[in-house]
């Protein structure tokens, strides 16, 4: 099986990714995790203004048969999440990249970029 | 040690399935997505393969004698051709798995006496015929026990059009099998044993057939293939018991009146255990259904609270109910707790959320 990889994108080795956007970067998990988890339904997220160390734990994402940890490639101040998935955290299976994405952290530090997995490094972890 | 895997196993890679270890066996857990398939079953028909159960036959003049004093349930009340749910305790009266136990059609017992099927679940079926050969021994009973778990496939179609698929590819006849009973019947060439159930709470059949022949009855009934995942929400939202996980004779001793299934324990009949069961009718805890109150899903493990927080018992089965879009959740609680309505609350990784006693069947 094949899963989708946006080439603009940095990784966690626990599958999350960061798109960045100046000094803004939204998070989601990748199409390889949400494949592996099955249906997803319950997320929760940190409130708005939380400061978030890289890699630090900021969430929980459960789908009917397993229940993981979150944690956000960068470091940041949580500037919005997603609520949209408290009533349809299915949208996590159907467009991770997209209308499934977590939350957006303002105040990221492009040094943290180093320690993500490229595109091409994600794809042979996963392979 | 290796897992055991089913005959349909290779079927089920090519489908792309994704496997977990379930009693020694390496089971298909999901083949599309677990709501696919549980949506399925709940409203058209879906097929599983549940070949890791176990098959045990015993037959001979004293094949009665035996299934009588080693299960729960009367099979005096068994003609040829039915079936029924049913326990094996020890002398404590303590569950040690639950069974169904058919009575063989007479064409498939010996000429001297009766025959029985039982099917122990994943990984019992070794214990099982060791208990049943010791016991048999002891009783000096006259009668052949058999482990054809290896012999037998078992597949499970599940839903309110298994009828009309199965009849499509076994015949008509199977339309006449009441709940619990069973025919042979025909798929492609392969006998099968047809019994009207399942564990999904929906009309349905389980086949067995010969282990090599798995794959053509497999075949022979087209529809929506169902994993282990869908199987467990499926049989969770009616309240059924999953051994190994609502109960176990090791790390959670619970006997039937405790389980909820008092319906199979017959103590007007010689079985081991039923000393203690008969002083052992009214227990201090009770097998209930809860439903959660706030967002969240409950898992086993998770301890449930009274209104106040206070710790009074564990969660045995829990998921997010594909059929009702909440958390529900099974286990076992202090009689005094057990009545539905009552609130209670259940820890969801170091925090209460309210949830409240619900009758099962949740749906």
């Amino acid at each position: 099986m094949s899963f989708e990889i946006p080439d603009d994108l940095y990784y966690l080795e626990s599958h999350e990714w960061a798109r960045i956007d100046g000094d803004t970067a939204r998070v989601g998990i990748s199409d390889f995790a949400q494949d592996e988890l099955g249906d997803v339904v319950f997320v929760e997220l940190p409130d708005g203004g939380e400061s978030l160390d890289q890699e630090a734990q900021f969430g929980v994402i459960e789908s009917i048969k397993a229940v993981s940890d979150l944690y956000t490639p960068l470091s940041g101040t949580v500037s919005a999440v997603n609520e949209d998935l408290f009533d349809a955290p299915e949208l996590v299976n159907e467009d991770p990249f997209g209308d499934g994405w977590l939350l957006e952290l303002e105040g990221v530090d492009e040094d943290e970029l180093d320690a993500l997995l490229t595109p091409e490094a994600y794809e042979e972890q996963i392979a | 040690m290796a897992l055991r895997k089913p005959p349909l196993w290779d079927v089920h890679a090519e489908r792309d399935a994704t496997f977990t270890e379930f009693g020694g066996w390496d089971m298909p857990v999901e083949f599309d997505s677990i709501r696919t398939e549980h949506e399925a079953v709940r409203e058209t028909v879906g097929l599983f393969d549940v070949s890791h159960m176990g098959e045990l036959e015993v037959r001979g003049p004293d094949a009665a004698a035996l299934m009588q004093r080693l299960t729960t349930n009367d099979v005096s009340r068994l003609a040829p051709g039915e079936g029924q749910y049913s326990a094996i305790t020890d002398s404590e009266g303590v569950i040690l798995d639950d069974t169904i136990v058919y009575a063989l059609p007479e064409a498939r017992q010996p000429d001297t006496g009766e025959g029985f099927l039982f099917i122990p679940n994943a990984g019992h079926d070794g214990e099982m015929e060791a208990r049943w050969v010791d016991h048999r021994d002891e009783w000096d009973l006259d009668c052949e026990v058999e482990n054809r778990t290896a012999e037998y496939a078992m597949v499970a179609l599940q839903g309110p059009d298994s009828e009309d698929l199965l009849a499509d590819a076994a015949g008509e006849a199977v339309r006449d099998v009441a709940p619990f009973d069973f025919v042979e019947a025909d798929i492609e060439g392969v006998p099968v044993l047809a019994a009207r159930s399942g564990y999904t709470g929906e009309d349905g059949f389980e086949l067995l057939c010969p282990w090599d022949d798995a794959e053509a009855v497999w075949s022979a009934l087209p529809c929506q293939p169902c994993g282990l995942g869908a199987r467990d929400t499926l049989r969770l939202e009616k309240g059924f018991l999953l051994s190994g996980q609502d109960f176990d004779a090791e790390s959670n001793p619970r006997t039937p009146y405790e389980a909820g299934i008092d319906f199979v324990v017959a103590l007007d009949t010689d079985f081991v255990g039923r000393d203690a069961l008969a002083d052992a009718t009214d227990p201090d805890e009770r097998f209930v259904g809860f439903e959660l109150r706030e967002r969240g899903i409950p898992r086993g493990g998770y301890d449930i609270t009274d209104a106040e927080g206070t710790v009074i018992g564990t969660v045995t089965s829990g998921t997010m109910s594909p059929s009702l879009g909440e958390g529900i959740g099974l286990g076992y609680v202090p009689r005094e707790f057990a009545a539905p309505g009552t609130d209670i609350g259940i820890v969801v990784r170091g925090q209460r959320k309210d949830a409240r006693i619900t009758d099962i069947p949740f749906l």
